[in-house]
């Protein structure tokens, strides 16, 4: 589904990853794990061009998704972002209502029918497990929700544009236990029908919720991937000395 | 920052050295046997000994504040309540005064009238007819000018960029420019060369050349106080950056520019010399737009000025301009604490997941 | 802030008309002052051809209805007031800003913060109101009419206070609470923290309204107007009547013609090419400053 090919993301004379080849499986979750500051989330960004956003950012390499090349120019940003959805480490929905929230995007995407907008709204809702605790209020302001309800809000507005893909940077990191297992709880039960490539920091989860992982760790001032494959094996045998001693807690 | 609360701490810590608290810990008098504190951090005090005592120590402390330092306090004290309570003081004067001169002459047909009498008698209504009439053509202006300005600063140019650089310097600049200068230009460009002549027209554009650097300031201001957040959000949904800055940016920037708004309402209504030589004296009723047209600050200056006895009608009508600029100071202030309240009201606190 | 690198610029024919249409109005505004200049160096144009910038200087005196432009005394004028004014409003500025920062309880605080905000909201005009109706009764008996270089230098003063005070302010609140809290753990006096640790820290910024400050005396024009005197002559003492740049404009803009009038555009384009060196100076050290 998405694979990258020696991706390297460079801001100005800073490189923040280097090298980068993963390969992800359609419909599997995957989890990218590492320390601080090895350009996880910089990755992560680079795989629905949001590194575009940043001025001094600059992409070598080549990302396929569905095997196309993202770069290509025939196909712009707005697009690849459609299919591409991302879900952000701090909840950010929009200081408006909820049911606003998960129209605006429908909306410009070209989805107009009022009745179609309801029934969008309900279904993805639904899937986020939002529906119940929301139906009777969905005037209400995002932003009275709790974290873990709004995290679930995010995840529910990027589902409703019916991306292929998912990509979330560690969006249980701000929520606290109970709101972070009810997410992850949603994530696992997205398994298969979408895509999910999940940067986190929490080895736990990784080993929890993750079909596959990938290990980043800082070499020569830049992040690279030192390992990567199937989760189990990656965590019950580690090739790499430095991802065995960072997935078994020695390194952190 | 430091504010008074975190401020207000040394000076307690000051006043209580002069109290038995402190001298009572005399654990670095010479090392020995302290009151109260444990025997082992004495011991290890006379240890250190002789390095100890070479610097100021505590009990030699009470020589510094002698009374000198003690009058140079009260004395700095004195000086800075002075002067705040100065300024404070003139404010009150400048209002009651003006109040207490003008407020006879004040009253609901005041405002309604028209004028008689060179302004000695009647009302004002056409004056502020006048004055409403381009403040409407200042902010038809200014409005759109300076919003397209400031979504061009903040959005469409990277921060450092040359171009960027040069709109915010020329606007400094304009910012600072004054205002009889402003009359100079409006004289020469609106009512000459664009052949206005003395008229609301020229007035008001004018006025908006010089409301324009604060209103796209707090603009700015306000379209950059919106978290990046909610950019990134909506870049992720693949949303165009029109519809993100109309209608998520925007709108919640809105108290934001509601107070630009009010600031560049109170600079224009209160400016005068600009408005002399662009949109006139003529004190009738204007018929259109292109009928001169005398603002209320015009009025007050013409009164004091021109027009002997005028003065008690001056500082009637100086009552309703200053009782106007207070109405906006307020909202202003009302619409800046909005701001402050509505950043920042995410309920993580919550902990229903 | 968020920019787009070139290759995804505008997806959306939204985006581009926005681009364009901001962009315009940008460089619209940018050219404003652009416009001012210019005009005004056309106005001025048949006065420094036909006039010459050296009798501003060696004219007799201010006559212009008998050809004779010596701008000196206004020159000289608004230099007295804008100077003098300064030396009212920057104790009581910097004295406010301190209060403010450092003396006063928190509630107090913000009274005064608001009452001094109130007294920048005040129009020049109801400031020359009150000198005419107020002051200038009361310095009467000093000498003269009471209007004079004394009562325009004081009102002025008082005017330009809030602007010192609350830049000063500004500036002071940004001094890290570190710093004051490093100093007065090591036992100093308030005022000792304020004048040799408070007060420098917040130089930049203070220095800046200060700038701020000079250039709005110097362009200041109707409280002088209502309360200079407006006799275009030198000064004999602090009780005479005098004219400054802006006031001279303001009182013969109305009948002046031809070469008097392109005379009166000089005088507005000095007092503009000193405001815009000023804050050019000032954006260039703060730029400095920034790295």
């Amino acid at each position: 589904m998405i694979r990258t090919e020696k991706l390297s993301v460079h801001y100005g004379a800073f490189t923040a990853v280097r090298n980068a080849s993963l390969s992800v499986k359609q419909g599997s979750i995957t989890a990218i794990v590492g320390p601080s500051g090895c350009g996880k989330s910089s990755f992560l960004s680079a795989l629905n061009r949001m590194t575009d956003l940043i001025p001094s950012a600059r992409i070598t390499g080549k990302v396929m998704i569905d095997c196309c090349d993202i770069h290509d120019q025939c196909r712009s940003p707005a697009e690849l972002r459609r299919c591409v959805g991302m879900i952000f480490q701090k909840p950010n929905p929009f200081p408006m209502s909820i049911r606003r929230n998960i129209e605006l995007a429908l909306r410009e995407h070209g989805t107009r029918d009022r009745a179609e907008l309801k029934s969008i709204t309900e279904r993805v809702l639904t899937d986020v497990g939002l529906w119940e605790e929301v139906c009777d209020r969905l005037d209400m302001p995002a932003l009275q929700l709790s974290g873990g309800q709004q995290q679930r809000l995010c995840i529910a507005r990027a589902l409703a544009l019916q991306p292929q893909v998912l990509l979330m940077d560690e969006p249980c990191s701000a929520l606290d236990p109970i709101a972070s297992a009810k997410v992850e709880s949603l994530i696992t039960s997205l398994r298969g029908r979408y895509t999910i490539v999940i940067v986190t920091h929490n080895l736990a989860q990784a080993r929890r919720i993750g079909d596959d992982l990938a290990v980043f760790w800082v070499n020569k001032g830049a992040g690279e991937i030192i390992e990567q494959g199937p989760a189990e094996d990656v965590f019950e045998t580690p090739s790499h000395s430095i991802s065995a001693a960072y997935l078994s807690g020695t390194r952190g | 920052m430091a504010d008074a609360d975190s401020v207000v701490q040394p000076q307690v810590v000051c006043a209580s050295s002069t109290s038995s608290s402190m001298g009572d810990r005399a654990t670095f008098r010479d090392g020995t046997v302290s009151r109260d504190g444990p025997m082992s951090r004495g011991a290890a005090m006379s240890r250190a000994g002789a390095t100890f005592r070479d610097r100021a120590t505590f009990r030699d402390s009470a020589k510094f504040r002698t009374v000198g330092v003690r009058v140079k306090e009260s004395v700095a004290t004195a000086i800075v309540w002075a002067a705040a309570g100065l300024i404070v003081a003139v404010l009150g004067w400048i209002l009651a005064d003006i109040f207490l001169k003008g407020v006879s002459e004040v009253s609901l047909s005041y405002l309604w009238n028209d004028m008689e009498d060179a302004g000695r008698g009647g009302g004002i209504l056409p004056i502020i007819v006048s004055t409403l009439a381009i403040l409407m053509v200042t902010l038809a202006t200014s409005i759109p000018l300076s919003l397209a300005t400031a979504i061009a600063l903040t959005e469409h140019t990277r921060d450092l960029s040359t171009a960027g650089r040069l709109v915010r310097r020329s606007l400094d600049v304009l910012a600072a420019v004054p205002s009889i200068v402003f009359g100079l230009f409006g004289n020469a460009f609106f009512c000459i060369v664009l052949g206005l002549g003395y008229s609301i027209w020229s007035g008001g554009f004018t006025l908006a050349c010089m409301a324009l650097p604060i209103m796209i300031r707090t603009t700015e201001q306000a379209i950059r106080a919106v978290p990046d957040e909610y950019r990134y959000a909506s870049a992720a949904l693949g949303m165009s950056r029109s519809t993100t800055m109309f209608r998520i940016i925007l709108p919640a920037a809105a108290p934001g520019l509601a107070a630009g708004l009010v600031l560049g309402i109170g600079r224009a209504l209160a400016e005068t010399a600009a408005l002399i030589f662009t949109s006139g004296y003529v004190t009738r009723m204007p018929e259109s737009l292109s009928d001169s047209g005398r603002a209320l600050s015009v009025h007050i200056y013409d009164l004091a000025m021109n027009v002997p006895g005028g003065n008690a009608r001056s500082c009637a009508a100086a009552i309703v301009l200053v009782a106007l600029l207070l109405m906006l100071n307020l909202l202003s202030a009302m619409l800046t604490r909005y701001v402050g309240q509505k950043t920042g009201t995410s309920m993580f606190e919550r902990n229903d997941g | 802030m968020t920019s787009s690198s070139p290759n995804t610029l505008f997806p959306f024919n939204a985006d581009r008309w926005l681009a364009f249409v901001t962009r315009t109005c940008a460089l619209f505004s940018a050219i404003i002052v652009l416009l001012v200049v210019t005009f005004l160096a056309l106005e001025s144009w048949p006065a420094i051809q036909h006039v010459g910038f050296g009798r501003f200087v060696t004219d007799a005196s201010w006559h212009p209805l008998s050809g004779l432009f010596n701008l000196i005394p206004m020159i000289v004028g608004t230099a007295l007031t804008t100077i003098g004014s300064l030396f009212i409003a920057v104790p009581l500025g910097i004295g406010s800003a301190v209060f403010g920062c450092f003396y006063a309880p928190p509630r107090l605080a913000g009274f005064h913060r608001r009452s001094v905000e109130l007294l920048a909201g005040v129009p020049s005009v109801v400031f020359g109101l009150w000198g005419l109706v107020v002051l200038v009764p009361l310095l009467a008996p000093l000498g003269g009419s009471g209007q004079s270089l004394f009562a325009a230098t004081l009102v002025l003063g008082l005017m330009i206070v809030p602007t010192i005070a609350l830049t000063s302010q500004s500036a002071l609140q940004a001094v890290p609470s570190q710093l004051i809290s490093g100093a007065a753990a090591l036992g100093l006096q308030r005022w000792v923290i304020v004048w040799r640790i408070a007060l420098p820290a917040g130089k930049s910024g203070i220095k800046t309204g200060l700038l701020l400050a000079t250039c709005r005396a110097m362009g200041e024009t109707m409280a002088v107007l209502m309360l200079a005197g407006n006799v275009a002559k030198m000064p004999d003492s602090i009780v005479s009547p005098i004219r400054t740049l802006t006031t001279n404009v303001a009182l013969e803009m109305g009948y002046a013609t031809s070469e008097h009038r392109a005379i009166l555009f000089v005088s507005g384009l000095v007092l503009m090419s000193v405001v815009c060196i000023v804050i050019l100076l000032m954006d260039f050290a703060g730029g400095w400053k920034n790295g």
